[in-house]
């Protein structure tokens, strides 16, 4: 069979260009395992051994001509699996989706929030100016930069959905409260705070991470701070490992590393007890990727009456919620294809393990896995709460 | 300049457009002013059974084979003599398929000013726009020559002018129509396929609340009451109890009906971005905290289950009484 | 084949407006300005003709603040030029901005003129009929389907209910388009800014700017607007009654 060299060797060469270890592509056995465990590997035409089987052979216009990619919600599942350590997410994926995105070929849903990302600077397209306006009522003032003008300890990346989210919003609120009650300087950058662009450059729009990045970091240049610290993995992940790769590079923790760090003094002020059984849903972006497991749990264990269990899927095999790699906003899309929702799934484990609370810790969660309980829980028994929502509670505040 | 009123009948297919009446309303409002007569201009061919539809003092009427329907060049070049032979004070068009097409024309080609999105006037006449989907509004004064005025609904009610229709007419003679440059094919009807959402006007909604598929009926009663169609949340269309089709949301279609009835709807977020260019939103949910009511215009906490089946009875007693 | 694709910059609605001290005009202080939706159909539509038949798009602008974006991006989505009448148009209105655009649009001598059957800011009817007066050419708005035939356009016209008119028009026509037949396309911000790299935007200064033909405007204000629903109470019929009665005067009820 005659083979275009040059069109596979175009791709190759992208792949290796955007990550580290691209080229172990070609070292696939094609042993199936990231087909097995990839959440809509059902569904893809070519769930990610198949397309590398494709890429191989030459053939990956057939996978650009499907609309399988976009069924990818970046989980990280197939790479954490790979006995290869192909960097399937960040490179085939990735790379592949950015090969649609130039050709104009994207879901409109998508086409809608990159476009907001790119005119707004978040992918719901709320205004600019009004990013900080949940924390209008909040007294003390939260101190934002652009008014506040003087150095804080802590800059707080709120991050979209927990700046314009109405449920989310109560998280972030929740979350003030901590910082005040543990004394915490802190200020944010509110209008002056851009997408982190993270799942944004997942869902292939490598140009516009580069550009909102350039601009939160006009940002970060222009007040004096010692670390940011961040409620969203997907924020997280970007300020910790794409950033500096851009030479924007600033110390940073989830807030669950922070609180945990702080343990000593967190645990005194956990008086009320919470008398339930709690599981934790570790989030793709702060557990599979970035190895953070242990901190969000020994916090849980730290609130009086929690009864902390296990789900089956769990640490680094949790199940994704479904809103990664651009999934947040291609709900749509995705639900016609596959008829079931990630997030469904999930709260049927948790429905599993007969909890009364879904703990969790990232902003793209609490919507999606309220909405999902809606449908899936018809006794309205399970709640999901944020980690911070928790703590607050028990202390009362 | 005479004071008189003149406005423009919109007519497809043999019927007179609603608009129309909304024209004919501010017109008789207008004529108060001075004490004028209220004209309307209706072109046709072989139409003048329109005539006593039409609530007004005096009408033109002009007769051509190539005013069947609208015609762009026929239409201009027809009201362009009309108005330069009777100079009005003011000509009402629709702001729609027909009036906004050749109102920009004729004041540029008479030199005579132009207003556009008018939706009433005030007392002395002083024309009040809207702009910038409805967040602004601009009043302004006609000019001392003839004024052109495109209008949308809202600021009249279509049966307010109910007084006279038995209108002069005086019959006008079509200036030269040969060698248009625009000339009509034919209309095609909407197919039978599945209806675009995004283009009706009145939309029953409905979301969660209505519990099973079998309550869709009450949608449906009510749709076919009012002549709308029913379309929905994404809770319902994911159970499969109505085509995607229908859905109205982040996910689906934004749609922009001059009538939105959210039945059981509790307006999250990605539902109420689809449906923020609704001209009225009536929202019924059984609780009062629902985020719909936030954007709703209207809003009843009684429960659609109640409430429904008495309505349609009475929207159907009201159309054939 | 020559088409021009005419772009306008519309104030951004997701932004709070305010009226400028003068009261009579929107305070440009506050104003995001964004491509106008249906300019934005305008110009896909040019470039699906473009990519049936060959045809060169030439898109055009007034100056307003974000308007190299806009058209940086029409040249990544396909358009061959791309030009940015300059001028103040900041108080001028669609007759003075037809006028304006005039004597460049004859120079170029197109087959097909599109622009956007309308603008959230128009004040003094739409660009697209003002435009086509002047340039003495026809026009049809409302249009959602265009084929290009030897020296005719032949279109589909919106009208209410979705009735469609199929209309044949002669060459050269301006037409104001609804929709295009596809959503407009997507480009990547990189492709995007590879554009601004290497592609230029001519300039043309405008030569007067006139508004006569819009009236004059003595007073711009805001709406008193409600931030909750009218709730309607009693029981159902009481309630069954006050709405039929709003059908009625919204006019959904004949």
């Amino acid at each position: 069979m005659p083979v275009n060299e040059t069109a596979q060797n175009i791709f190759y060469e992208r792949i290796q260009e955007s990550t580290l270890d691209g080229e172990k592509l070609r070292n696939c056995l094609q042993c199936g395992n990231c087909s097995g465990v990839c959440p809509f590997g059902f569904v893809m035409v070519y769930p990610p051994s198949r397309m590398i089987a494709q890429v191989r052979a030459n053939r990956f216009e057939n996978i650009l001509s499907t609309e399988n990619i976009w069924m990818c919600v970046s989980c990280y599942a197939c790479s954490n699996v790979c006995p290869a350590k192909i960097p399937i997410t960040a490179g085939l994926m990735t790379v592949a989706k950015e090969e649609l995105l130039l050709a104009g070929n994207v879901p409109s849903e998508l086409q809608t929030a990159l476009e907001n990302s790119q005119r707004y600077g978040n992918p719901l397209g709320e205004s600019p100016r009004k990013r900080a306006d949940w924390t209008r009522e909040i007294l003390p003032e939260v101190k934002i930069m652009g008014k506040y003008r003087q150095p804080v300890k802590f800059l707080w990346f709120v991050g979209d959905y927990s700046s314009y989210h109405p449920r989310v919003q109560q998280i972030s609120k929740s979350f003030v409260k901590i910082l005040n009650a543990l004394g915490i300087d802190f200020g944010i950058l509110g209008p002056e705070e851009y997408s982190d662009g993270d799942s944004q450059r997942l869902a292939g729009e490598r140009g516009l991470f580069e550009m909102l990045a350039e601009k939160n970091n006009q940002a970060f240049c222009k007040y004096e701070f010692q670390e940011i610290i961040t409620t969203d993995p997907h924020a997280y992940n970007a300020l910790k490992n794409e950033y500096p790769k851009l030479g924007i590079s600033f110390p940073v923790r989830h807030y669950t590393e922070l609180l945990f760090d702080l343990i000593e003094s967190v645990r005194p002020l956990l008086n009320h007890p919470i008398n339930s059984k709690v599981t934790y849903h570790d989030p793709c972006y702060l557990g599979r990727v970035n190895d953070i497991f242990n901190q969000p749990r020994q916090l849980l264990k730290e609130i009086p009456g929690v009864q902390l269990v296990e789900m089956p899927h769990n640490l680094k095999n949790s199940l994704c919620c479904g809103g990664g790699g651009g999934g947040m906003w291609l709900d749509g899309f995705q639900w016609e294809k596959a008829q079931i929702r990630l997030s469904e799934w999930r709260i049927q484990e948790a429905l599993g393990t007969n909890v009364d609370i879904l703990a969790v810790a990232c902003p793209y969660e609490t919507p999606r896995f309220e909405d999902a309980a809606k449908n899936i829980d018809k006794t309205g028994h399970l709640k999901i709460k944020d980690i911070a929502e928790l703590l607050v509670e028990s202390m009362g505040i | 300049m005479s004071q008189d009123i003149y406005v423009l009948i919109e007519h497809i297919q043999g019927q007179i457009s609603d608009i129309s009446a909304i024209l004919l309303a501010a017109g008789r409002q207008l004529t108060s002013i001075h004490n004028s007569k209220l004209v309307a201009i209706l072109l046709g061919y072989q139409s003048q059974n329109l005539i006593n539809r039409i609530s007004a003092d005096h009408v033109i009427y002009v007769d051509h084979p190539s005013l069947a329907e609208f015609n762009q060049d026929a239409y201009i070049l027809t009201v362009s003599e009309i108005i330069k032979s009777k100079q009005p004070q003011i000509v009402l068009f629709g702001n729609t398929t027909i009036g906004s097409d050749i109102a920009g024309i004729l004041s540029i080609s008479l030199n005579i000013e132009l207003a556009s999105s008018c939706s009433h006037f005030t007392q002395e006449g002083k024309i009040v726009c809207q702009i910038c989907g409805g967040k602004i509004m601009t009043e302004a004064i006609p000019s001392s020559s003839t004024t052109l005025v495109t209008m949308v609904p809202g600021g009249y009610k279509p049966e307010s002018n109910q007084l006279n229709f038995n209108p002069e007419i005086e019959n006008f003679a079509p200036p030269p129509l040969n060698d248009l440059r625009t000339k009509n094919i034919r209309l095609i009807q909407p197919g039978s396929t599945d209806v675009d959402i995004s283009k009706e006007q009145i939309l029953i909604s409905v979301g969660r609340g209505i519990q099973t598929k079998d309550n869709l009926e009450l949608a449906e009663n009510l749709a076919n009451a009012l002549g709308g169609v029913v379309c929905a949340s994404r809770p319902v269309v994911d159970q499969g109890w109505m085509p995607t089709s229908r859905l109205v949301g982040k996910s689906g279609k934004h749609v922009k009906p001059k009538i939105y009835i959210a039945l059981g709807i509790s307006g999250a977020p990605e539902h109420v971005e689809a449906i923020t260019n609704s001209e009225t939103i009536i929202a019924i949910n059984t609780d009062p905290k629902a985020p719909i009511f936030d954007i709703a215009t209207y809003g009843t906490e009684t429960d659609l289950f109640d409430l429904i089946d008495i309505l349609v009875e009475k929207v159907e007693d009201a159309k054939s009484g | 084949m020559k088409i021009i694709v005419i772009i306008k910059l519309v104030p951004d609605l997701v932004e709070e407006l305010s009226i400028n001290s003068d009261g009579v005009s929107l305070d440009s202080a506050w104003l995001r300005m964004i491509i106008n939706e249906f300019d934005d159909h305008a110009l896909e539509q040019a470039i699906l003709l473009k990519e049936r038949k060959p045809a060169q798009v030439i898109a055009i602008s007034p100056d307003y603040d974000g308007v190299d974006e806009v058209l940086f991006t029409a040249i990544a989505k396909g358009a061959d030029q791309v030009i940015k009448l300059k001028g103040d148009f900041s108080n001028s209105n669609n007759h003075a901005l037809a006028r304006g655009l005039t004597p460049l649009i004859q120079e170029i001598q197109p087959d097909l003129v599109l622009t956007g059957v309308q603008a959230n800011n128009d004040q003094d009817g739409s660009l697209g009929p003002t435009l086509a007066a002047c340039l003495n050419m026809p026009f049809i708005g409302y249009v959602s389907g265009v084929a290009l035939e030897e020296n005719s356009v032949l279109l589909k016209k919106e009208y209410p209910g979705g009735v469609l008119s199929e209309i044949i028009v002669t060459i050269p026509v301006v037409l104001g388009i609804q929709a295009a037949e596809k959503p407009p396309r997507y480009v990547a911000v990189s492709k995007v800014r590879q554009i601004m790299k290497t592609s230029t935007i001519e300039e043309k200064q405008v030569s007067e700017l006139n508004n006569n033909g819009g009236v004059k405007i003595t007073r711009m204000f805001q709406p008193e607007t409600n931030s909750h629903a009218e709730m309607i109470t009693g029981n159902p019929e009481e309630v069954a009654d006050k709405l039929l009665s709003i059908f009625k005067d919204i006019g959904v009820l004949k």
